[in-house]
């Protein structure tokens, strides 16, 4: 079984530390793992994105033809992935910042209004973070523990405060995607 | 450090190199290999003997191993596309030196600038030997991180060795690529041979001298013949290649490198549509696996060689096979990357009826 899931946005919007922190919890749960991201010209501001894959056997091709999951952050990522995520996949949209409903009938799509959590919290900078937890919460890809394991072991040279911003938005995420939508 | 860290393939090539015993790094920046230089310049600063140089060009760099090498050290430099054509002369002269150097070029799109997405198309600079003169590199593709890691340390053995610059090529995916990696132990390089040749003062031996101006052509001659006798050695013992479900394959994929990751899955669905598609992954690209591709040969399959590029080491499939099967060919140059999907349409396209 494998799971390839696609992360996009603007550039500074922290898609490509939600990726990483995917990839780094999985692999702290013994599971193989790619993390693959467009790199080169993208600067704050312009487009980002990382393909994840996870699997229990050896990953042969880190490139997702169509994707499992895809989670979006604004809506040229949006217009883009709902074209080539894999029928019956889940699309988790920030509806915050995207203000279009996607076209497809053979996905889940999954709105979830990021910033307005966040802010709810404290920060915008736990956008990314509750996005994350609502798709582990929905797909089951890996834990929510795995998750902030995950999130502390990466985060732990930053502030203790980001660290607890950020646990606070993967829970806040996960509630948000299984009860409140 | 038996734990498995998450890096980049550029950090990966880094740490294995420290971890082989470099001690001189000389690069100058380029996409998409500056986490490379970047992490050398922190690994190197840690060594007690380690020399990071930011030089003034690709050029200076690549000459200054030279220097490092003759005296002993270690030594690695980076770079990608253009920047390694810049350092072809300097390639040429290690190689008619006999000097030991491992040398990254993380591939991109070209010919001349071109852009910085992943590419293909250096291989045959890589194979041919890039520079002027009869001269081969051993050359050495990756297709994950663990193989970074493992090939990285394997190069610096074979420099030492074989004496010859040995180059990792990959390509900008897999420079940028996360995965997990195991990385060796340090190596104590006091064990290692000693370089009974290495330029470190004559006080109380004779001198040694080590130039490639061979003026004689006979001297000239005779230095090219003992060249060509270590390449045929190389060449026995170093082959190495990858076969994945190609014992029944009616079509065998042939690809190196992150277009081979692409393929292994195209060839996974494939297979499970009932389709007998393997994959045969070149590893060592100079010299190339010859037997492995007779031994496919010999299953009476067909051949499809994917490259990202309008077709280079196709050219090393058709040698290898001598005419004895067909070879088909699909190609993206300058950047695109398949997906496994495009890719299995391909295996479909040329499936023997």
């Amino acid at each position: 079984m494998i799971t390839k899931t696609a992360f996009a946005g603007s550039g500074g919007q922290g898609v490509l530390s939600m990726g990483y922190i995917l990839a780094y919890a999985a692999m702290r749960d013994k599971k193989n793992v790619t993390y693959l991201p467009s790199y080169g010209a993208e600067v704050r501001g312009g487009t980002a994105n990382c393909t994840v894959c996870i699997s229990d056997e050896e990953i042969a091709s880190p490139v997702a033809s169509a994707p499992d999951y895809a989670i979006v952050l604004n809506k040229p990522s949006m217009l883009k992935y709902q074209g080539i995520i894999r029928k019956g996949g889940i699309m988790l949209v920030n509806s915050s910042l995207v203000d279009a409903k996607a076209e497809r009938e053979d996905i889940e799509v999954i709105y979830i209004p990021a910033n307005k959590l966040a802010l709810e919290l404290g920060s915008e900078r736990a956008v990314n973070m509750i996005m994350l937890g609502a798709f582990a919460a929905k797909t089951g890809v890996t834990s929510l523990e795995s998750l902030a394991g995950g999130m502390s072991d990466v985060l732990k040279s930053k502030s203790a405060g980001l660290v607890d911003l950020n646990k606070k938005g993967i829970e806040r995420g996960a509630e948000y995607a299984l009860h409140e939508r | 450090m038996t734990e498995k860290v998450l890096m980049s393939g550029n950090h990966v090539i880094g740490e294995a190199a420290v971890r082989a015993g470099c001690s001189f790094y000389a690069g100058y920046p380029i996409t998409p290999q500056n986490e490379l230089t970047e992490y050398m310049a922190g690994a190197m600063a840690k060594l007690d003997d380690g020399t990071f140089i930011q030089a003034e060009s690709e050029i200076a760099a690549i000459n200054m191993l030279i220097g490092a090498s003759m005296a002993g050290a270690r030594v690695m430099t980076s770079s990608s596309s253009p920047g390694i054509s810049l350092k072809q002369e300097g390639i040429s002269f290690l190689s008619a030196l006999e000097l030991p150097a491992v040398i990254v070029n993380c591939m991109r799109g070209g010919p001349g600038l071109g852009n910085i997405a992943p590419s293909q198309g250096d291989y045959f600079q890589a194979t041919r030997g890039g520079g002027h003169g009869d001269y081969r590199n051993i050359v050495l593709g990756p297709a994950s991180g663990q193989e970074i890691c493992d090939l990285v340390t394997k190069a610096f053995d074979y420099a030492d060795e074989y004496l010859t610059p040995v180059m990792i090529l990959l390509d900008g995916m897999m420079g940028q690529m996360m995965e997990p990696v195991v990385f060796p132990e340090y190596r104590d390089i006091s064990t290692l041979p000693e370089k009974t040749w290495k330029i470190d003062g004559a006080k109380g031996r004779p001198r040694r001298v080590i130039k490639s101006l061979l003026l004689d052509v006979n001297v000239e001659e005779a230095h090219n013949w003992k060249l060509v006798r270590r390449y045929e050695q190389i060449k026995d013992k170093i082959q190495m290649a990858e076969s994945y479900k190609t014992s029944d394959a009616k079509l065998t994929v042939i690809a190196y490198g992150i277009a081979a990751r692409i393929a292994k899955s195209a060839v996974d669905r494939a297979r499970e549509e009932g389709i007998k598609a393997g994959l045969l992954r070149p590893v060592t690209l100079w010299p190339f696996p010859e037997r492995s591709l007779r031994e496919a040969a010999s299953n009476n399959t067909e051949f499809l060689v994917y490259e990202m590029s309008t077709g280079q080491m196709i050219e090393d499939v058709r040698l290898s096979l001598n005419g004895s099967s067909r070879i088909h060919f699909h190609g993206r140059p300058g950047g695109p990357v398949s997906t496994p999907a495009d890719i299995y349409e391909q295996i479909k396209k040329y499936y023997p009826r």
